[in-house]
């Protein structure tokens, strides 16, 4: 009886052990030096208090910082949603066989390393960067357009590698939706459009709620991207944490930007999440 | 006046005919079921009519008007899905008003009728519940709700009773032609089951292979099959092969192996014959007076009837029984089988299924 009980147990302490070591110990650890204090001369003190947090939120650096990055994140999982969802349903109506090669073609941002995939994105949005000099030879423009070091710049290519999982969760959820609903509406009168915004949207959202859960949290915390298409200039909270980290060399402060970072995407995912079931409750079960 | 007639109506996929010539009208009022096995090809007529599959041939026509143009949505077909199709993100009220919604009936008409509609099918109470909240028989009625809020001139149910269990389908049968018939409305059923078939429509028409093989009223397609196919679908059914000639005095005779037969009066010339024999006409008697004796192989009680499986000359014969509280034949016992002549049905050779 008591080896039946510990069996689960014994099957997900790999598991297990992986999550505490990897994922609850630097958390823990962060927190904890979030409270410590941080001298120029004598570096980490092992003091106890909230004054990290009372810096950043006392100082309106930091809040348009924080608020910058919401937008850039908001941006981009609006964008995703909204090319995601009537790519989602297309490949549901695909022909099995291309929709395998669809498939391929969606996922390709994923197959590529993040700086690789960023640096192509600088040589597209550069000041003369390819997009510039072909809207300058055609004589549309005189002088560039600025999207290198803007935000418009890191949400495009945020958009670019975060559209995959908003169609993948947006597919799974219309995959579970009875096809002959589409029919039925279509039978009393409904025209296509009608369909989609009626019929098959509502029953998409457990999959828009779910993809923009991920791309939401994904880009709120993205580094590379912002890094490099952002520079010094359009300084994002990861980027801030990185740079109080290894330049200040204010840990204690870095950890307390982090920590509050985490807390708010939670929150706003929290919030977002109790909405939108409240709102759509009749699909999720 | 027929409300629909199909003529010579035909779909290939590719090489294979799904649906061969099917010629078939509906009168107002009636309710008409097309009755087949699976891949028979009455679904395919199904979406063929609701407008969801294009014909390859023939023509549909409702009320004299072609279909062949008109887009699924302006059809004004009733139809309930074998799934129901519920939309799971609206309750009762709004699944039924969906229809009325789009064809822009004003608010309080739409109201009024959905209150009707639903009063029709005894789900006033749950108005406001999402579809996961009900059992399979308040889905099932909430989908003929759906359907018949649009007042719809034909209502299409494709195996409506298919996902409910044993008991609950058979409360639904009287259910639906009791609705059928308060709400007036012409219907075609496309089922596999054939005590459904029986049980609710005026007409069944049988299908196999695409094709229609018999349209009658349930009593005459039972009582009276053109085939064997039909007579072993419909019910149960013994099929005796046979030989037809004539007897002395201008009677005719059945030969089936070394027994004869009577063989009831019959427009068929002699030759070979298919027999069928339903095992409810079948009597046990006593020795010297049967037709036949055979052995029980098998019995099973079934409640209300006993049936037996008796190896006789013919071959094995089922044989069912009403109980009455008597004692039965068990197995290993000889019985004496006796009929009435008039009840063997004299069908084509080789048309069994």
């Amino acid at each position: 009886m008591s080896g039946e009980r510990a069996r689960p147990w014994l099957l997900s302490a790999p598991a297990l052990l992986l999550f505490a070591v990897m994922l609850v110990t630097p958390l823990v650890m962060t927190a904890i030096l979030s409270f410590n204090s941080f001298d120029f001369y004598g570096g980490i003190q092992p003091t106890f208090g909230l004054g990290n947090y009372a810096d950043v939120l006392g100082d309106g650096y930091f809040y348009e910082i924080f608020g910058r990055t919401f937008l850039i994140a908001l941006a981009t999982t609006v964008i995703c949603a909204l090319i995601g969802t009537p790519q989602a349903y297309f490949l549901l109506r695909m022909h099995p066989f291309w929709r395998s090669v669809m498939i391929l073609v969606v996922l390709g941002p994923l197959l590529i390393s993040v700086v690789v995939r960023t640096l192509g994105w600088a040589i597209l949005l550069g000041n003369n960067g390819v997009i510039n000099e072909a809207l300058r030879n055609l004589g549309l423009i005189e002088r560039p357009l600025k999207m290198m070091y803007t935000s418009g710049g890191i949400v495009l290519a945020l958009v670019h590698v975060m559209v995959p999982f908003m169609i993948l969760a947006v597919w799974a959820a219309l995959q579970r939706q009875d096809p002959a609903t589409e029919k039925a509406a279509e039978s009393l009168g409904a025209k296509p459009i009608t369909v989609f915004r009626r019929i098959v949207l509502p029953q998409a959202m457990p999959g828009i709620l779910s993809g923009s859960l991920i791309v939401f949290s994904l880009s709120a915390s993205a580094f590379a991207t912002p890094a490099i298409l952002g520079g010094r200039r359009v300084k994002v909270v990861s980027t801030t944490v990185y740079d109080e980290f290894l330049n200040t060399l204010n840990w204690p402060l870095g950890a307390a930007i982090a920590i509050i970072l985490l807390v708010s995407v939670l929150a706003i995912m929290v919030a977002w999440n109790r909405l939108v079931e409240k709102r759509f409750a009749g699909v999720f079960q | 006046m027929a409300i629909l007639e199909l003529r010579d109506l035909t779909k290939r996929f590719g090489e294979t005919v799904a649906v061969d010539r099917f010629t078939l009208s509906v009168e107002k009022g009636e309710f008409v079921s097309l009755l087949g096995p699976s891949g028979c090809g009455k679904t395919t007529t199904l979406q063929m009519i609701a407008g969801f599959e294009t014909p390859t041939g023939g023509s549909i026509a409702l009320n004299g008007r072609d279909l062949s143009k008109v887009p699924a949505r302006a059809r004004g077909l009733g139809i309930v899905f074998q799934t129901y199709a519920l939309f799971p993100h609206m309750t009762v009220e709004e699944n039924v008003g969906f229809g009325l919604e789009m064809r822009k009936v004003p608010a309080d008409e739409r109201k009024r009728r959905i209150a009707a509609t639903l009063d029709l099918v005894h789900l006033s109470h749950l108005a406001t519940r999402y579809p996961r909240q009900m059992s399979g028989g308040q889905r099932q009625r909430v989908a003929l709700a759906r359907a018949l809020v649009i007042e719809p001139e034909l209502l299409l149910l494709d195996e409506p009773l298919s996902n409910l269990d044993a008991k609950l389908r058979e409360e639904m049968q009287l259910e639906l032609r009791r609705i059928q018939q308060e709400a007036g409305v012409t219907t075609l059923l496309v089922t596999h089951d054939q005590s459904e078939a029986m049980a609710l429509s005026d007409r069944i028409a049988v299908m196999q292979g695409g094709r229609l093989i018999q349209e009658a009223t349930p009593f005459e397609a039972y009582d009276r099959p053109t085939n064997g196919f039909v007579s072993s679908f419909l019910g149960k059914s013994n099929a005796i092969d046979a030989h037809l000639e004539a007897g002395g005095a201008g009677t005719t005779q059945l030969r089936c192996g070394d027994i004869r037969l009577d063989a009831p009066a019959s427009s068929h010339g002699p030759g070979a014959v298919l027999v069928s024999l339903r095992p409810e006409r079948i009597e046990f008697c006593g020795a010297g007076e049967g037709i036949v004796s055979g052995t029980v192989v098998e019995r099973v009680f079934l409640g209300d009837q006993w049936l037996f499986k008796v190896k006789t000359g013919l071959g094995e014969l089922l044989v069912v029984r009403r109980n009455s509280g008597r004692r039965e034949p068990e197995v290993g016992e000889t019985v004496h089988l006796s009929w009435q002549a008039e009840h063997l049905r004299l069908l084509e050779a080789g048309s069994a299924a």
